[in-house]
């Protein structure tokens, strides 16, 4: 079982992922999606555009360990998360994280364990109108959580 | 040595890459942060609280302790804000 890694630029979509993820499959029995969206207010400042810096090869890298680390961990039986970058808009997707599996459980904790490793260990940098985006301690705390 | 600079640390530098050869005694994270402070206005601008800085040595992360040679990829930038 893997989990699909991938960067892109382009928009995607949710329906078209997770249906690539069940299609011709009747041993699925839970799918659970996280989608990350640019909102228009971020600590109080008002947000019109959004713009995601990566260091691609490392995002690349770190995102494929981090899915491998989660398809050890629970019995998944297939994933897909995908990082945008470039310039965002209010309401656009910025990550998606869908994980398939037999039950719901190992599937929320996936998805859950995919997201707070992806927001500390992922090389991205989310810069707004009032400038760079601070990393929370909120964050690193949500990561720790799944250190064995 | 190939160094990568990202988010405000690219913008503090004015650079987002450089290729540089430090001095043999720079072999680790910790040396070459200092070195590099040397380097320019920029530089030390950009790298003087070490707590904000997060280095990783060929794509992967990096302490002060871990070693750097002359072909390795060295990237510097802020805690990542990403997901």
């Amino acid at each position: 079982m893997t989990v699909t890694v991938r960067l892109q630029t382009a928009p995607f979509d949710l329906t078209t992922e997770v249906a690539a993820l069940t299609n011709a499959r009747t041993d699925i029995g839970a799918v659970v999606t996280f989608t990350g969206l640019v909102r228009d207010l971020n600590d109080g400042a008002g947000v019109s555009a959004l713009t995601l810096e990566t260091y691609p090869a490392m995002a690349e890298r770190q995102l494929t360990e981090i899915a491998a680390e989660a398809a050890a961990r629970w019995p998944l039986l297939g994933g897909t998360v995908i990082h945008r970058h470039g310039t965002l808009a209010p309401g656009d997707g910025i990550v998606l994280v869908a994980v398939a599996s037999a039950h719901r459980h190992a599937a929320f904790e996936a998805a859950a364990f995919l997201m707070d490793w992806l927001k500390t260990k992922a090389p991205f940098w989310k810069r707004e109108d009032a400038g760079w985006v601070a990393a929370k301690v909120e964050d690193a705390a949500a990561a720790e959580r799944w250190t064995v | 040595m190939q160094l990568l600079y990202f988010a405000w640390v690219r913008e503090r530098i004015g650079l987002d890459e450089e290729t540089l050869a430090p001095p043999q005694g720079v072999a680790t994270v910790g040396a070459l942060l200092d070195w590099l402070r040397a380097q320019s206005p920029g530089h030390a601008a950009a790298l003087a609280d070490r707590s904000v800085l997060r280095v990783a040595v060929d794509q992967t992360f990096a302490d002060d302790t871990t070693p750097v040679s002359d072909g390795a990829e060295v990237a510097i930038f802020p805690p990542v804000t990403g997901g």
